[in-house]
């Protein structure tokens, strides 16, 4: 796959294009684990395969990709496994893809989570993006079909949506591997916590249950100090999600 | 001591539970989307100055309309088809003449320089090469084309709207209303129809969809359908209209594969798998120009590749063994010629024959290779000349050859019309079945999903033949 010049970061001295190898399905030894999520047919599939240099079937219909595909990159000498998650609308229900993906997120442990958003239906996206945000801390938001966007005249200020969500947020057309090398450059980035992420918690809830969730996340890290995502186990408590409650027993959360 | 604090954890959310009530789920739902409105409020800018003419939504409005919807889906299936018929002829036949005609001779002289035994040419040369040339012969040319124009369709954005059409009548038959994407995938193949069945959250109705896969008729079956209609069907009418008649035979039988398949969901659904339909919404994307070459080049190499080499794989042991089972002798009689002979009264019943049901058995592993085994047995059984010796499969220089070994072999207009039935309601292939297997974890149901479409197959075929046999 050839790395053609085509932005700022190409001829910036911090990037390294030639650090750039595509490993196809070698997975082994990595540095670092990359989840990739996303509603249904926001092109993450292509996103993947420009990435992996893969050529994972896509095809225009969500709900495509039921199997997990595993990838790998080198980047600066660091490897990368991607892996790429059934798209969902949610994590809160309980489908089998949307606990694939849910699952992975939260006990995989991936370094990165990126999250493909269509940039076109940035709302409706948003609804899975901020219940990413409550699990991992270490999230990428990449709004992608920015060409369809544009043909649709919609206009996306970056800056600010990446300052309101807490997380870097990266533009891309995956389908003409456009914004790829800045995706990488940022997974890279928040992989060695060159950028912490300060993911938004979401805010407009009725004030009893956020006491009620408050109260309960001081006291679940009273017994796990540094869980990133006790207010999500709050949720899920709350809402009675035995999975979550035999998690917690098991100690697999920490 | 941890666990006692986990304890009072899970004690104190119980507890508050209690306290904020049953709104709990609807509450975050919207706290999600009030935030979510907001900041889509503070960074998104929508230029509707800009007069924006969608055409999406006009497209959408005729391909998923009342009146145009159905025709436009069968006029697309029509063409794929058609230009698959009609393009794949040429290279098939440059492809049997390369594989055939001049390399098997090659092979059989080399054999007979280094004094190859018998046995051993037999085995290796008529039985594993030329099973594996036949299969990429006739496979082949119809693959390049079908897998790249459904690709395409993949890629535009079409297959949802196959959706929409027709999620009505999966809802009539109790079905799930996804379950089109999965059928439209079998018609690729029902093995990846049947993982693709994962898009689906009811299980009851994920399990009728997989057991009903079968009745899309998949790229191993569909040379069968085209070789078989074209030889026998289009024959009846004149010439100019052969291939428009043996093009609708074929529809006319993927049509019917398509009618099985809401008749046996919607007779599960009322007896073994009773339930309610559920609700779901499915998003109709946005048409996507396809990127041309791309899509060509992936689905040569991922899509038509990987099954031409799953035919190749299975049809190398299945041509050794149809080599063997002409060449192993019980008594005076060889293994095929005593299992046909027995086999034939029960396919007289059911307008087939003893050669037919063989081959089915055969090739269990590949539809693909059904119709090569067919021929060869056909040779074997009725020694016509022109083969090059038991268990042997020969080279066929046109359709009409295959036509004229088949019509020796005792077959009618009625054969025909029965092996097209029964190619589409038997057995899935051993892939499938496997694949069932590990989707499902249930031995029961993949015995049922294996048995009962070979059940309908016998009851539709025999139907056929006496009520064909009455009238004329």
């Amino acid at each position: 796959m050839e790395t053609k010049v085509k932005s700022a970061c190409d001829t910036c001295t911090h990037f390294n294009a030639d650090g750039l190898k595509k490993m196809g399905i070698q997975t082994d030894n990595v540095d670092f684990v990359i989840a990739l999520a996303g509603n249904p047919n926001t092109g993450k599939s292509t996103v993947f395969n420009a990435l992996t240099g893969l050529r994972q079937h896509t095809g225009n219909w969500p709900g495509k990709t039921v199997t997990r595909a595993e990838g790998g990159f080198e980047y600066n000498k660091q490897k990368y496994k991607l892996v790429d998650l059934p798209g969902t609308y949610s994590l809160l229900s309980t489908s089998e893809d949307e606990a694939a993906a849910r699952d992975f997120i939260l006990f995989g442990k991936p370094d990165v989570t990126v999250i493909v958003a269509d940039a076109n239906r940035l709302e409706r996206n948003l609804n899975l993006v901020l219940q990413i945000l409550e699990i991992t801390d270490k999230a990428v938001l990449c709004l992608n079909l920015m060409d369809e966007a544009k043909r649709n005249h919609i206009t996306i200020d970056e800056r600010t949506l990446s300052r309101d969500l807490g997380i870097p947020v990266v533009a891309t057309s995956a389908r003409f591997s456009e914004g790829i090398i800045e995706l990488i450059h940022t997974i890279n980035e928040v992989a060695n916590g060159h950028i912490i992420c300060k993911p938004h918690r979401i805010k407009n809830i009725p004030s009893n249950i956020e006491n009620a969730v408050k109260t309960l996340s001081v006291e679940i890290e009273k017994e796990f100090p540094n869980i990133p995502n006790s207010r999500w186990i709050a949720f899920r408590l709350l809402e009675g999600d035995t999975e979550i409650i035999n998690a917690l027993r098991a100690g697999e959360l920490v | 001591m941890k666990n006692k604090n986990i304890d009072s954890i899970i004690e104190l959310s119980n507890e508050l539970r209690w306290q904020i009530g049953d709104d709990f789920h609807d509450n975050l739902t919207e706290g999600i989307y009030a935030d979510a409105a907001q900041i889509v409020a503070d960074t998104v800018k929508v230029d509707s100055s800009k007069k924006r003419f969608r055409l999406d939504r006009q497209i959408d409005k005729i391909v998923t309309s009342k009146t145009f919807g159905f025709p436009i889906m069968f006029l697309i299936l029509a063409t794929v088809l058609w230009l698959t018929i009609i393009g794949a002829n040429y290279p098939s036949s440059l492809l049997a003449q390369l594989l055939l005609d001049n390399v098997h001779p090659i092979l059989k002289s080399g054999a007979a320089a280094i004094n190859m035994p018998w046995w051993l040419d037999g085995f290796l040369i008529d039985g594993v090469y030329l099973a594996v040339a036949w299969v990429i012969a006739v496979m082949l040319p119809p693959m390049a084309i079908f897998f790249p124009m459904f690709t395409l369709l993949e890629d535009f954005g079409y297959l949802p709207r196959v959706a929409f059409n027709l999620d009505s009548l999966f809802r009539k038959s109790g079905a799930h209303g996804k379950q089109a994407l999965t059928m439209t995938m079998g018609f690729g193949c029902n093995a990846a129809g049947v993982v693709a069945t994962r898009i689906i959250d009811s299980p009851r109705e994920r399990l009728i969809a997989i057991i009903t896969n079968n009745f899309s008729l998949c790229n191993g079956r569909w040379p069968t359908q085209i070789l078989i209609a074209t030889i026998f069907i289009g024959a009846v009418v004149p010439s100019a209209f052969s291939s428009l008649i043996s093009l609708i035979a074929v529809i006319c039988i993927a049509v019917l594969g398509m009618g099985f398949m809401f008749g046996t969901s919607w007779a599960l659904s009322k007896t073994l798998l009773e339930g309610q339909v559920s609700t779901f919404n499915l998003e109709l994307p946005p048409y996507r120009p396809p990127r041309f070459w791309k899509t060509i080049y992936t689905s040569l190499i991922d899509r038509t590749m990987i099954v031409l080499w799953r035919a190749i794989v299975f049809a190398a042991p299945a041509g050794a063994v149809i080599w063997l089972i002409s060449n192993v002798y019980i008594g005076n009689e060889s293994v095929a010629a005593w299992t046909i002979h027995s086999l034939d009264g029960f396919g007289f019943l059911l307008g087939l024959n003893g050669v037919i049901l063989l081959a089915y058995i055969v090739a269990i592993p590949a539809n693909e290779i059904v119709i090569p085994t067919i021929l060869m047995l056909t040779v074997s059984v009725t020694g016509i000349a022109g083969g090059a010796g038991a268990g042997v499969m020969f080279e066929l220089d046109s359709v009409n050859a295959t036509g004229d070994i088949l019509r020796a072999g005792g077959w009618t207009l009625l054969t025909a019309v029965n092996l097209m039935l029964f190619s589409l309601l038997h057995n899935p292939c051993s892939t499938t079945i496997y694949t069932i297997y590990k989707e499902t974890k249930s031995a029961k149901w993949t015995i049922f999903a294996s048995i009962m479409p070979v059940i309908l197959g016998f009851i539709v075929t025999f139907l056929v033949a006496q009520i064909w046999r009455i009238i004329f």
